[in-house]
């Protein structure tokens, strides 16, 4: 894994993110799958995508 | 009693001829080395294939004309190289529509473009289209001239019996009911095989929910022969919709139905109307004029059954398994079955193969379907997404596609292709094929090669093995001469086609010699010097490649490619 984020940019990450949610109403669950498509060509790493999937499927 | 049809089917285009129905009488033939159960594409080609073996077969048409409906419309390149074998790709290349391009359209964008690559040692076009009835009449017409087949219409297979050594069939006919004994059935019945359902054999795999109205009308539209598929058009939303241009004007318009929509619903006239009138609409046709010639409802489905041969019973074509049309592997998959299985059963028949000749057809087939039904899924959930997760993947990917790039390639339609038998038991274990660094290789159909205007390597091909030796002496090596002879007298056909090089114009003992001035076909073929041969199967697929051949390395090659499986005895 690389560095962790800083506590700033964490927080910034989770603002965008509850915004554009609520920006999105009705839609927001297609917009959260072409952020994680998105997210995924920049990570440019399937396997590790794999373990993230894995991690966030956890503990809902 | 068996009643066909004898009213002929109806068409905008097509002038349907009834076949007077076979009646049994206590004249007829009641054996043959091979029966064919179905007189369809697969049908017809398979007994053309066997013909050219010298293999005589009877085909049972249960209806007494050609198919109702255009069906499949879609040929790829390699099923025109497997016409060319069988005599009917002129007629074909004449009538059809040659074609390369498709295109993806999302919200009036066009987010993606298929390009079919094209190489200028190709005779065909990636894919010509051709309404299915004209090829079946191509191909009845082939049979009838051929004496080595006998298509009996209006015959109904209604039992069957197996035996050690053949089977017996019983088959209805609008007269008498009558016994047919096979030395080898071939259930060539398609979708939904009679045989397959006597023999009470399963089909293995999935079945997608989506359901499709395929209707074909005859309008004059000013678009050229490209495939078009739009995502979530404004007029059927979340579904898909694909069109195809046919000869004489006949456009296909394939379209994804609402979920709770029955079939009945979904082809009564006025939706019929309603929603081709819409999609004309979109394409900036108003008030558009046309003319409905058929239309059907499909649903996707990729399934195979696990085994093609079941005691003296092969499966060929859709009777073998359903493939989704998305990326035209229906027929276009059955002619490879044809092509594979008619040498092989040839061959057997004539007592030339070993015990795994006849096997390898399964055991590639399958393999191939199996190999079809993997990416076919992809095309399939992509194009009628069967969740709630692949449809807002896929509708993510449609939203993405309109400015990124990187999502487009997911709108690949994976086209169907000719399969590679890289792993098949008759491919030599100890050729040079691992020491090539280009060329097809073992298991790959051959390449062809352009010899001149109008004049293609595999015009030349015959009905048997090729070897292909690369050369610059003016006769064949004396010890492959030897070999090539010694197997011919057992019976193999066996065709030697020399490569000159180096400015030799003549090579004897070749069947033919084809000059190679520019080095052009060595190159293609991945051979830098002479005493390089390929070995291909009679389907032209390459079964053996060696650096340097020597009559005991081409005996070793061709007992392998027998599926005598490494001993020495044809």
């Amino acid at each position: 894994m690389s560095q962790s984020m800083n506590v700033a940019d964490l927080e910034r990450v989770y603002d965008r993110l509850a915004e554009a949610i609520d920006r999105t109403g009705n839609d927001s669950e297609l917009f959260l799958v072409k952020l994680a498509l998105l997210a995924a060509q920049a990570l440019n790493d399937a396997e590790r995508f794999d373990a993230l999937v894995e991690c966030a499927v956890q503990d809902l | 009693m068996h009643q066909p049809q004898v009213v002929p089917h109806q068409s905008l285009y097509f002038p349907y001829q009834v076949y007077p129905a076979f009646l049994p009488s206590p004249a007829i033939l009641n054996r043959s080395p091979v029966v064919i159960v179905g007189a369809g594409p697969i049908g017809l080609t398979l007994a053309l294939e066997l013909a050219r073996y010298g293999v005589r077969s009877i085909v049972l048409a249960a209806q007494q004309q050609v198919c109702e409906g255009s069906r499949a419309i879609v040929f790829t390149r390699r099923s025109m190289e497997i016409f060319q074998q069988v005599g009917v790709s002129g007629a074909v290349t004449e009538q059809g529509l040659p074609w390369r391009f498709g295109n993806s359209y999302y919200r009036g964008q066009r987010v993606f473009r298929m390009e079919a690559p094209v190489d200028p040692h190709d005779r065909f076009a990636p894919m010509t289209n051709l309404q299915q009835q004209y090829l079946e009449q191509h191909l009845v017409e082939a049979a009838q001239v051929q004496p080595l087949i006998e298509v009996r219409w209006g015959n109904k297979v209604i039992d069957i019996e197996q035996g050690v050594d053949g089977a017996v069939l019983q088959v209805d006919t609008p007269g008498d009911t009558y016994s047919l004994e096979a030395g080898w059935v071939v259930a060539a019945d398609g979708a939904r095989s009679g045989l397959r359902s006597l023999l009470g054999l399963k089909l293995e795999g999935a079945s997608y929910e989506g359901r499709f109205v395929i209707a074909d009308i005859r309008i004059k539209l000013d678009l050229p022969t490209e495939r078009l598929a739009f995502f979530d058009p404004a007029w059927n939303p979340g579904n898909t919709v694909l069109m195809h241009r046919e000869p004489g004007d006949i456009w296909r318009i394939d379209y994804q139905l609402p979920v709770d929509e029955t079939p009945e619903q979904a082809l009564h006239p006025d939706s019929l109307r309603e929603r081709i009138d819409a999609q004309l609409a979109m394409l900036g046709v108003e008030n558009p004029v046309w003319e409905l010639d058929w239309s059907s409802v499909y649903s996707a489905r990729a399934l195979t059954l696990a085994q093609y041969i079941n005691d003296r019973v092969i499966f060929a074509g859709d009777a073998a398994h359903l493939l989704p049309i998305f990326g035209v592997r229906g027929a276009n998959t059955g002619f490879q079955d044809c092509h594979d299985l008619g040498w092989k059963l040839a061959l057997h028949i004539k007592g030339l193969a070993g015990a795994g000749l006849l096997a390898s057809y399964s055991d590639e087939r399958v393999k191939a379907a199996r190999e079809i039904i993997e990416e076919a899924g992809k095309s399939t959930r992509f194009m009628a997404p069967p969740s709630r997760g692949y449809r807002l993947l896929r509708d993510a990917v449609l939203s993405l596609s309109l400015t990124r790039e990187f999502v487009r390639p997911l709108y690949h339609w994976r086209t169907s292709r000719a399969h590679d038998y890289a792993d098949s038991r008759l491919n030599a274990v100890d050729d040079d094929n691992l020491l090539f660094t280009d060329g097809p290789r073992n298991g790959a159909p051959l390449l062809n090669v352009r010899l001149a205007d109008q004049h293609y390597l595999f015009d030349e091909l015959e009905p048997a093995f090729h070897l292909i030796c690369f050369t610059d002496a003016a006769v064949l090596d004396a010890d492959v001469n030897t070999q090539v002879q010694a197997l011919r007298r057992q019976g193999v056909p066996i065709q030697v086609i020399a490569i000159a090089m180096n400015g030799v114009s003549q090579v004897e003992h070749a069947d033919l010699t084809l000059a190679d001035p520019d080095g052009l076909f060595s190159t293609r073929y991945g051979v830098q010097h002479p005493g390089a041969a390929y070995l291909a199967r009679p389907d032209q697929h390459v079964c053996a490649r060696w650096l340097q051949l020597d009559g005991e390395r081409l005996r070793h090659g061709l007992n392998q490619a027998l599926g005598h499986n490494g001993s020495n005895q044809p």
